[in-house]
């Protein structure tokens, strides 16, 4: 596929962030078809170094998987194009994310602003404690004036958006927690693109919840992709199969390999990533 | 090797588990016999009058602690108005800003002191900050040093509490865009709100107590409390008063407000406990 990028770099692990083997492995200027690409990131766990020099590229409206054993720094990496980690002392950053070529690790760049374009689903589900109305309507609030009817239809669309509406239409008003597991992680999707972004980070979204649940959600990704870019962390290597575009490959912080997932699953490139998927280690 | 014999084993057994029984046992017997002696002597003071009638002058029969219990309440509100909040927003910086940093520790040390520092120094202090420089006694003044023992009580409480919320919830608010400060009050508090409204009803319970800085501030007064810039009437410091007093009633007085004094805590202490239960079972 065209988007094949960075496979093994060189790892130079304490360079500056863009170095020329950095600029000369993305592609520049960023095709439009890019959603987000990184060049040259590096993250940094205090003096740990977690990532190193990653250059990945996702595509527009399409769904791209990123796997690998536990602690390779998938979801470090999810977690810059966000820029959730700030949320912690000592954890920084240094390369280039670019989201529509804009580099939203500058300091320039309006975090909220960036938050509401790049929603994100986590691990468990992490419904507000409020009613199932309130947590829609919470980051709605926060990001437009709306009045109420509005608010209502914008609440009701989003519901419906993440298959919930049907579930949940007769209890608005019961709390967000009271709902099961999988209703829980739909709420948190309704509740993620309610505020309308383009990109949406899903750290893992299925590996709390049961398989029948598991199996909605996954349906639910596969309509959401028309509107949204998607980037999925999974240890579940059948759903990176199933339901993604693009897989990436993390293995010790670098992306080892990375390509269409039809590739990836049945012809890699890389002898690590065919032993991954076969589950020779990990 | 050689077995230990085993009638030994069961009889240091027995006697250790008899030695801490008795010793659980010893606690609560004092206990009762604190509440049985307070409510055996301020019993009888308890009757319609106590809650609405000024004290009597000595001698005559009759009188309550009417301006004393309001004054109390009073003094512990405007206590609680003053403490809370900063006690609250200190909790607040210390588990979501300041986290593992020099100044939190700091300031949690700093904390930690004050939590220790007796009641009679922070008395003193005030006396010397607000009451010589105002050249008067004052409910403020008492309100004052009770916020300022409450203070450290409400900041390592609510810290404790808000660091229990799980940080994938306060991911989850901002990663919706919301800003930080929004995010805390919107979302942290609301999954800690039991928690918060239990480490005040705490810091209220631990100060409903204190004698010795309500004795160098507020002192004490036979009236109704009309200003908080006079020398305004507590139950603390009039059990403290009629307790020393020669005459009878007075000291039946005084185990009156013992009593309520008693009583209030353990209702403070019951309700909290009634929240947690409440919270358990919620989730």
């Amino acid at each position: 596929m065209m988007l094949t990028t960075s496979g093994n770099l060189p790892g130079s692990p304490q360079t500056a962030p863009l170095t020329l083997s950095a600029i000369k492995a993305g592609t520049s200027p960023v095709p439009k078809e890019i959603k987000i690409a990184t060049r040259g990131l590096n993250f940094y766990y205090g003096t740990h170094q977690a990532l190193f020099e990653n250059h990945l590229q996702i595509a527009t409206n399409r769904v791209t998987a990123i796997i690998g054993p536990s602690g390779c720094g998938k979801s470090t990496h999810l977690r810059t194009y966000n820029r959730i980690f700030e949320l912690y002392r000592g954890q920084t950053v240094s390369g280039e994310v670019l989201l529509d070529g804009q580099n939203i690790l500058d300091s320039s760049c309006n975090v909220l602003e960036l938050r509401r374009k790049v929603g994100m689903i986590f691990q468990k589900p992490t419904p507000f404690p409020m009613s199932v109305f309130d947590n829609i309507a919470y980051g709605l609030k926060q990001h437009y004036r709306i009045n109420r009817s509005d608010l209502r239809d914008r609440v009701e669309k989003a519901l419906q958006q993440a298959a919930l509406w049907d579930d949940v239409k007769d209890k608005l008003n019961h709390p967000g927690t009271a709902l099961s597991g999988g209703q829980q992680q739909r709420l948190c999707i309704a509740r993620a693109i309610a505020v309308e972004p383009e990109v949406l980070l899903m750290d893992e979204p299925t590996s709390a919840i049961d398989p029948v649940a598991t199996s909605r959600i996954e349906e639910l990704i596969d309509i959401l992709k028309e509107r949204y870019t998607i980037v999925i962390v999974t240890h579940n290597m059948q759903q990176a199969a199933r339901i993604s575009d693009f897989t990436a490959f993390f293995y010790q912080g670098k992306i080892i390999e990375f390509g269409a997932t039809r590739k990836i699953f049945t012809n890699p490139d890389n002898r690590q990533t065919q032993d991954y998927i076969t589950g020779r280690f990990g | 090797m050689r077995h230990r014999s085993l009638a030994y084993r069961r009889g240091i057994d027995l006697g250790i588990r008899l030695i801490s029984s008795l010793a659980a046992l010893f606690g609560i017997a004092m206990l009762s016999w604190i509440l049985g002696t307070v409510m055996l002597k301020g019993g009888p003071a308890i009757n319609w009058e106590f809650f609405t009638e000024l004290p009597a002058p000595p001698g005559m029969p009759g009188g309550g602690l009417a301006n004393a219990i309001l004054g109390t309440l009073l003094i512990t509100l405007l206590a609680v108005v003053l403490g809370v909040p900063i006690g609250l927003a200190a909790g607040v910086w210390l588990a979501e800003f300041g986290q593992q940093s020099k100044t939190a520790e700091t300031v949690r040390f700093a904390a930690n002191l004050l939590m220790g520092t007796p009641s009679i120094i922070i008395g003193v202090f005030v006396y010397v900050v607000m009451v010589m420089t105002t050249g008067q006694f004052s409910g403020s003044a008492g309100a004052v040093a009770l916020a300022i023992i409450m203070l450290p009580v409400v900041a390592r409480t609510s810290e404790d509490i808000l660091a229990l919320v799980p940080s994938a919830l306060r991911e989850a608010a901002l990663a919706l865009g919301v800003p930080r400060w929004k995010a805390t009050v919107g979302v942290v508090f609301r999954a800690a709100k039991t928690g918060l409204l239990t480490g005040t009803l705490l810091a209220i319970a631990r100060v409903s107590g204190e004698t010795a800085p309500l004795l160098f501030t507020a002192l004490n007064s036979p009236y109704w409390p009309e200003s908080f810039n006079e020398p305004t009437a507590n139950l603390t410091v009039t059990i403290f008063n009629y307790a020393m007093s020669p005459y009878d009633d007075w000291q039946t007085l005084a185990w009156g407000a013992s009593l309520l004094i008693a009583a209030s805590v353990l209702g403070t202490t019951i309700i909290t406990r009634g929240f947690l239960w409440y919270r358990s079972r919620q989730s």
